[in-house]
């Protein structure tokens, strides 16, 4: 049986990459006692599927993953309402589980789910005037042309439907920049991001604030029911189709 | 004390692996620092993915922090990339745990493992900000530490570096932390005197140097300096279960799992193993303890892999239980439904492995198995008092590849004293007969055939012997290539001579290679242990500016009326027990292992009063050194047993 985590990553680990991550979550599921489940063959490993990556440098409080564990769909809700507090334990400081929901057999996968992230850019520079106004003729440009280099070839895209909403947040010190970023058919990068007509921007640090799955143009967090996130209460079986959740326990995961 | 962490981190976002630079590691700190304590950095001069696994700086770093008056951190190499940003910035060396500058501590100490780190310890004291040479350096500024098996001749460092320890460590940094803190309003010479006074522990300054010939003679000039400084050794590993809490990288290392210590020291009398001869005697950990130390460490670390570290680790007594306890119960299942526990062992002999322990390691992951011949003939493992047969190596070998196994490791030097290029093509004979072997048991069987050139290396009897010159060395390994071209189960692969060459320069040289070391460093040299960065030219050039000459230094066989540059200090072992024992070579004599038959005096044990502390006087499978000598009749075992585990379980 299948549990989704919402996760964080701030602070000096921002610096670990992918796969150290990968690592450290490894060692936590076995630190935590979870009954997490085995892959099969010669170098059995603790059955994690990772979403999109996060670039090494970057922070996110939008981080999630699914673990196998070998549990009855009745201990499953016990394991999940656990795993915030037991896993932020066990992982190293800037790390923290934040929610945990059973998944419905059968849900799709984070990397397919997932269609955009919302970005945080922290803007170095004093004044966020130039900043307004590049924002502001991204959101008005008819297109976005984007180079990029894959396998050694050039190839430039218009990029323009995968920049969804983006705006300046005023804050205090210098101000930041929300952007919400498509994935499909191929993700926009936040440093791709960054290069689109050549903004007049010095940024800091970037963290991803969300991630979105959207169907029949409704957004959804991937710990929604509607992403086949289960409630507590819910009955494993009944819910194989999301409809049988009952839509007063919808909201308690989201 | 500032930390630096806001100015490197703006660096990390430019550099390569930034994680290795971030600190903490479950395990680590908090380091607490504190009027009145003595701050140490202990720094591995490597990067940190080569540095972090060192067991001996992590059991230092606990045993420190455990102290009232003392404070440790930790520091490694910065890769290039870093350090030249850093030296824009002028940021000097600072420690992972807090991120201070190093001049915040009191004292710098490295581990020094390998001799071709030499210049990146040139390198950090310099990014520390003191300088380089010792002499230079005043009042209040970092003490420069080193410890480590290169301690045994720091000679070529001994410019550099203020003072160094010999042999094992957990004692004496306790007893330099209170010297410091009681010297430390007194001046440099004040300390340093105090230091030199310490057992174990070698102050350079306090010892003139001359050279008469081919001799090199360190006399001290300082009162405090004893004539010879002697090694410290631990009685017990009992005594010190560390380390407890080992650290667990976010980012990946080598050697990337839980390390337990079994034994300490090795007595097998391998002539050229420098590790050997240096340790003795064999110090076991009591089994319960190593039971224990895993099952804790797996627990907190969440690791699902552990090493039973030691330089042999098949003669532990009873290895066999031991590692099927380690493993988990029968059924495979290692507990919480994990997958059985992976158990390493990096140190195997072929004469003490078993077909018994073959088949507990294969239930959980197949690691790499390494087994290592070191000689291509009976004749020249009899030189080399590697005493394993040619049976010994058939029934290791079969064992692993019918447990499954597809791929060993073999393990060889060339180099060797006496080696003949009949000795040098056994090497590709035994590897063909162990895939001959293999293929009884499983399809596709191949051999990795892995060869080291020969660094002879001080403390060892080995010590007198002039090296291969790269010349030689490049034409034996050519005669094994061309003789393996066509046979494809067998990979061959082998270590630079001109690197080996360095190390031989750097073993068994005095304090005038110094001035070499520091001409490396000054023309860029770092890294040089990574065959990317190393540059054999340097050294060459270096070597002729300074007037010394690789036939003298590495090439030249020495003669038992020169003092060497190492006369001074002693690993316990006699100087003739030494020299006899390099003309046994000569005379193709092997030597038993004294753990299990009577002892032959080499004065490790009598010399300080200490003996070999094992649980069973009985020698593994293969026996004493194959010898043939008769165990079953053994003279008085001058071991001191350790309670067996079934006595321990009765009270």
């Amino acid at each position: 049986m299948r549990v989704r985590l919402r996760w964080s990553k701030q602070g000096k680990i921002r610096f670990c990459g992918h796969r150290d991550a990968a690592r450290i979550w490894e060692r936590a599921v076995r630190r935590a006692g979870l009954p997490v489940a085995y892959s099969q063959g010669f170098s059995p490993r603790p059955r994690i599927s990772f979403g999109l990556a996060l670039a090494t440098g970057q922070e996110s409080v939008a981080e999630y993953l699914d673990v196998d564990l070998r549990a009855s769909a009745e201990e499953l809700y016990d394991w999940a309402a656990g795993m915030p507090e037991r896993l932020s334990a066990v992982l190293p400081d800037g790390m923290a589980v934040s929610d945990a929901c059973p998944l419905r057999p059968g849900a799709v996968s984070l990397q397919e789910a997932v269609t955009s992230c919302t970005w945080e850019f922290a803007l170095t520079g004093t004044d966020t005037t130039p900043a307004a106004a590049w924002a502001e003729q991204v959101r008005s440009a008819d297109s976005l042309p984007l180079q990029r280099e894959r396998k050694g070839r050039t190839t430039t895209s218009d990029v323009r439907t995968a920049v969804g909403d983006l705006h300046i947040l005023d804050v205090s010190v210098g101000g930041v920049l929300v952007a919400e970023l498509g994935t499909k058919p191929r993700a926009v990068r936040p440093a791709e991001f960054l290069r689109l007509i050549a903004p007049p921007l010095a940024v800091g640090r970037v963290r991803r604030l969300h991630q979105w799955i959207t169907r029949d143009g409704e957004r959804y967090e991937p710990l929604a029911p509607e992403a086949g996130a289960l409630a507590p209460g819910g009955d494993m079986l009944a819910a194989a189709s999301i409809d049988a959740v009952p839509a007063a326990q919808q909201e308690v995961c989201a | 004390m500032r930390s630096l962490w806001s100015d490197l981190e703006p660096l990390l976002d430019q550099v390569q692996r930034p994680a290795r630079y971030i600190g903490g590691e479950e395990g680590a700190g908090p380091a607490a620092h504190g009027p009145g304590k003595v701050a140490w950095l202990l720094c591995y001069p490597d990067s940190y993915e080569v540095g972090l696994p060192n067991q001996g700086l992590q059991i230092l770093y606990e045993i420190l922090n455990e102290r009232s008056d003392a404070v440790a951190e930790r520091a490694y190499a910065p890769w290039g990339d870093l350090e030249a940003l850093m030296r824009r910035q002028d940021l000097p060396l600072f420690s992972v745990d807090n991120h201070l500058a190093a001049g915040e501590f009191d004292i710098l100490a490295f581990n020094l493992s390998s001799e071709l780190v030499y210049t990146n310890v040139l390198n950090l004291i310099d990014l520390a900000g003191v300088a380089v040479r010792a002499v230079d350096r005043s009042g209040g500024d970092l003490l420069v530490g080193a410890g480590g098996h290169c301690a045994f001749n720091p000679e070529p460092l001994a410019d550099f570096v203020d003072f160094f320890v010999l042999g094992d460590g957990e004692e004496a940094v306790g007893e330099i932390t209170e010297a410091t803190a009681a010297h430390r309003g007194g001046g440099r010479r004040e300390i340093l005197g105090a230091l030199a006074g310490l057992e174990g522990v070698y102050v350079p300054a306090a010892y003139a140097v001359s050279h008469s010939g081919f001799s090199t003679v360190v006399t001290p000039r300082w009162v405090e300096a004893p004539d010879i400084v002697e090694k410290r050794t631990i009685p017990s590993l009992g005594d010190w279960p560390y380390p407890k809490r080992q650290l667990v990288p976010l980012t990946e290392v080598v050697h990337d799992r839980l390390n337990v210590e079994v034994f300490r020291g090795c007595t097998r009398g391998c002539r050229f193993c420098q590790a050997g001869m240096i340790t003795r005697p064999v110090r076991e950990r009591p089994a319960e303890q190593v039971r224990t130390m895993v099952s804790e460490g797996l627990r907190r670390t969440g690791y699902d892999e552990v090493a039973l570290t030691s330089l042999s680790t098949a003669d532990f007594s009873g290895i066999e239980e031991l590692v099927a306890d380690v493993v988990g119960p029968e059924d495979g299942d290692g507990g919480a439904g994990c997958p059985a526990v992976t158990v390493s062992l990096p140190s195997l002999r072929v004469d003490a492995f078993t077909v018994g322990i073959a088949a507990e390691l294969q239930r959980g992951r197949r690691t790499g198995l390494t087994f290592a011949p070191e000689a291509g003939s009976w004749r020249l493992r009899q030189v080399i008092n590697k005493l394993i047969s040619a049976e010994d190596l058939d029934a290791a070998v079969e064992s692993a590849y019918s447990q499954g196994w597809r791929r060993v490791k073999l393990y060889f030097l060339v180099g060797l004293p006496t080696e003949t290029d009949e000795d040098v093509l056994g090497i590709a004979a035994l590897a063909r007969r162990c895939v001959e072997l293999g293929r009884r048991h499983v399809r596709g069987a191949s051999v990795t055939v892995s060869v080291g050139g020969f660094v002879p290396k001080p403390q060892t009897p080995f010590q007198w012997f002039g090296q291969n010159t790269v010349e030689e060395l490049r034409r034996k390994i050519a005669l094994l290539a061309d003789d393996l071209r066509a046979d494809r189960s067998v990979k061959l692969k082998w270590h630079d001579p001109e690197a080996t060459l360095v190390e031989g320069l750097a073993s068994r040289g005095d304090r005038r290679l110094g001035a070499v070391i520091e001409d490396v460093w000054r023309s860029g040299g770092t890294f040089q242990e990574w065959s990317e960065h190393f540059d054999y030219q340097l050294w060459l050039d270096a070597m002729d500016r300074h007037g010394l000459s690789v036939e003298d230094c590495a090439y030249r066989h020495r003669s038992d009326s020169e003092a060497l540059p190492w006369d001074h200090l002693s690993a316990g072992l006699h100087k003739d027990f030494l020299w006899q024992d390099w003309q046994d070579a000569l005379a193709s004599s092997g030597l038993e292992d004294c753990r299990w038959t009577p002892c032959y005096d080499c004065g490790a044990c009598t010399g300080y009063g200490i003996e070999h502390v094992v649980a069973s006087a009985t020698p593994p499978a293969g026996g004493s050194q194959g010898t043939g000598q008769d165990l079953l009749q053994p003279g008085p075992v001058p071991v001191r047993l350790l309670a067996t585990r079934q006595l321990a379980g009765v009270s």
